[in-house]
């Protein structure tokens, strides 16, 4: 008989759909069937500036947007050979990692709660909340953040924020061993995970599968090892690695990288150098808003020392953090909004990257650079032709190959068994059609 | 010790047009005829070792007069050995044809399939292909220079 399960079908997230030929419960012969939610990305990243294609990538993998913005970045930066600072890379390896663990906090959580434990679900999603809201503080936005910059990132972390970082760090590592508690000796759990989807070693090699997916195998591939970027070298961590390459495989992997995350947070929070320290002497801060009006006035001699208040969250750093976060490299990097309103310097320099026909002009070329997404290898293929727009930009997005291997997982395996692998391939709409 | 395009390029002299290592990216552009060789040599070679096909594309050349328009664009990781390379191969919009790499990379299977789908590049020896992403009736190929951005094709409903 021929089944068909999806596109909309609750455990299938909405878009996918699968083929099956079943007889009884077996499935004998499966066709997966994607593009449900194509949106172009590739396409429209090839109308806009390089800074407009960062708000694009949030919309990729939407439960770690993060990692997508700092994938973008690392390959345009690898384009014009830029080399951003210290403190924006650890900035940028932290959020990444808070990244990493809300994604596997989702992936844990909806897939348990697709098998009835709906309990796990909760405590995960309310952890994850918690951490969007650290997420919040810092980018403002939960979802869609675009906070990384070519040459480094938007904002500054701010202030007191490490120190309520640690607490929500603390109180998540409960809820992981909460959640340990609850489904990994649970007997239903148990006897749904084990032994199903199995993935062999050699058919995750070659489907090109990475991340915790290629890791349940055995194989202890990670960029974060293999190929370091940004700071990943400087920090001490393990690669959990699986046996059997099954679904209870897979869950055990994740538990333990959401662990691991965690301390590179720590480990990068505690190796971080200082921020510029925010002194307001002589009242020289004033309201960006008021420092705009000023200088629409002409009134530009004193104002020229001045610093204006910025919400980190809306309007980016200050001038004084702008030299922590950002790369100084002029064709490049925005100037801070201080030196745009109240010097024809800044004003041409910002001019000549935001106006449509200018933008930031990376040198011809072509760089493909790899980041360890929560799903695998995230590639981004970026080719400059010189302009202000980019001439290609592909991404390579990692759960795209575990769903070219989904038929081997199901097939031979009951219907029943769908739910469980389904959902530990943590399929992600918007970066497997894009 | 000399970058795997280099030791391709000595290998198989007429095959490999051109080699860079533009931003530290290992580089060899190769004639189509001799792909399929070359892929062999490196999936095979204990020294290239390439196990992981880890993507596949296209570019369309045609904004910047490329001749021939379109480049078929391979990255290969070595998980054993840790290097990756990547192999490019030049063919022409009238003869868009390039030989599959699916029976040495499972996963070819489908990036050639979204190539297709994508650029309209045909993959000679591909067991299936068809549009991966767009639908059935879509006309035309959306990645191609030529395609307009704002060109819509709205399905709607059955055709009955």
């Amino acid at each position: 008989m021929l089944l068909n399960v999806g596109p909309s079908h609750p455990a299938m997230h909405g878009i996918v759909r699968i083929a099956a030929e079943i007889d009884g419960e077996t499935i004998i012969q499966s066709e997966v069937e994607i593009g449900y939610l194509h949106r172009a990305f590739e396409k429209s990243a090839e109308q806009s500036g390089y800074l407009q294609v960062i708000p694009y990538t949030d919309r990729l993998n939407y439960v770690s947007p993060l990692i997508n913005n700092v994938g973008y970045c690392l390959a345009v930066e690898k384009l014009f050979d830029l080399d951003i600072t210290e403190r924006a890379k650890y900035i940028r390896v932290i959020m990444s990692e808070l990244s990493r663990i809300t994604d596997h906090q989702t992936c844990i959580g909806a897939s348990a709660m697709e098998l009835g434990a709906f309990t796990a679900f909760l405590y995960l999603i309310k952890a994850r909340e918690s951490i969007y809201r650290l997420i919040e503080q810092v980018t403002g936005a939960r979802l869609t953040i675009s906070y990384t910059r070519v040459g480094g990132v938007k904002a500054d972390l701010p202030p007191e924020w490490i120190q309520e970082c640690r607490k929500v760090l603390k109180e998540i590592r409960e809820v992981h061993k909460e959640v340990d508690q609850l489904l990994t000796k649970n007997r239903i759990f148990v006897d749904r995970m084990i032994g199903t989807g199995i993935l062999r070693k050699e058919d995750a090699i070659s489907y090109g599968i990475s991340g915790p997916f290629l890791r349940s195998t055995g194989i202890d591939f990670d960029v974060r090892r293999a190929s370091p970027y940004l700071i990943y070298d400087r920090l001490d961590f393990d690669i959990p690695v699986g046996e059997n390459g099954d679904n209870y495989d897979r869950y055990l992997c994740r538990l333990e990288e959401m662990e691991q995350s965690i301390r590179m947070v720590e480990q990068a929070m505690e190796q971080m150098p200082s921020g510029p320290v925010l002194l307001d002497t002589e009242g020289k801060v004033i309201e960006a808003a008021k420092l705009v009006d000023e200088a629409k006035m002409g009134r530009i001699q004193e104002l020229g020392k001045m610093r204006a208040k910025v919400d980190p969250t809306l309007e980016g750093a200050h001038k004084q953090e702008y030299a922590t976060i950002q790369a100084p490299n002029k064709s490049a990097v925005l100037p801070p909004k201080e030196a745009t309103y109240t010097s024809i310097e800044g004003l041409m320099n910002h001019f000549k990257m935001i106006m449509d026909g200018h933008g930031i002009r990376p040198p011809k070329g072509e760089a493909y650079f790899a980041v360890e997404g929560a799903n695998g290898e995230l590639g981004f293929y970026v080719i400059s032709d010189g302009t202000g727009t980019p001439y290609r930009v592909r991404v390579r997005p990692p759960c795209f190959v575990i769903m070219a291997a989904l038929p081997l997982l199901i097939n031979g395996g009951s219907m029943a068994d769908i739910i469980p692998t389904f959902g530990s391939v943590n399929m992600i709409g918007g970066e497997l059609d894009r | 010790m000399p970058g795997l395009h280099e030791t391709l390029k000595q290998k198989f002299p007429d095959a490999v047009i051109e080699t860079h290592a533009q931003h530290g990216d290992e580089t060899a552009v190769v004639t189509r005829e001799a792909l399929l060789e070359i892929f062999q040599f490196l999936k095979n070679d204990p020294a290239a070792d390439m196990n992981v096909l880890m993507d596949l594309t296209a570019v369309d050349g045609l904004k910047m007069q490329w001749e021939p328009r379109f480049e078929v664009v391979y990255h290969f990781y070595s998980m054993n050995k840790n290097h990756r390379l990547r192999i490019k191969v030049r063919i022409d919009g009238k003869d868009a044809v390039v030989p599959s790499a699916t029976p040495l990379w499972a996963i070819a299977n489908w990036f050639e399939r979204e190539v297709w789908d994508m650029f309209g590049i045909r993959f000679d020896g591909h067991p299936d292909l068809k549009r991966i992403l767009m639908y059935e009736e879509f006309a035309g190929h959306p990645l191609r220079k030529d395609y307009p951005y704002n060109k819509r094709q709205p399905l709607i409903g059955p055709k009955n």
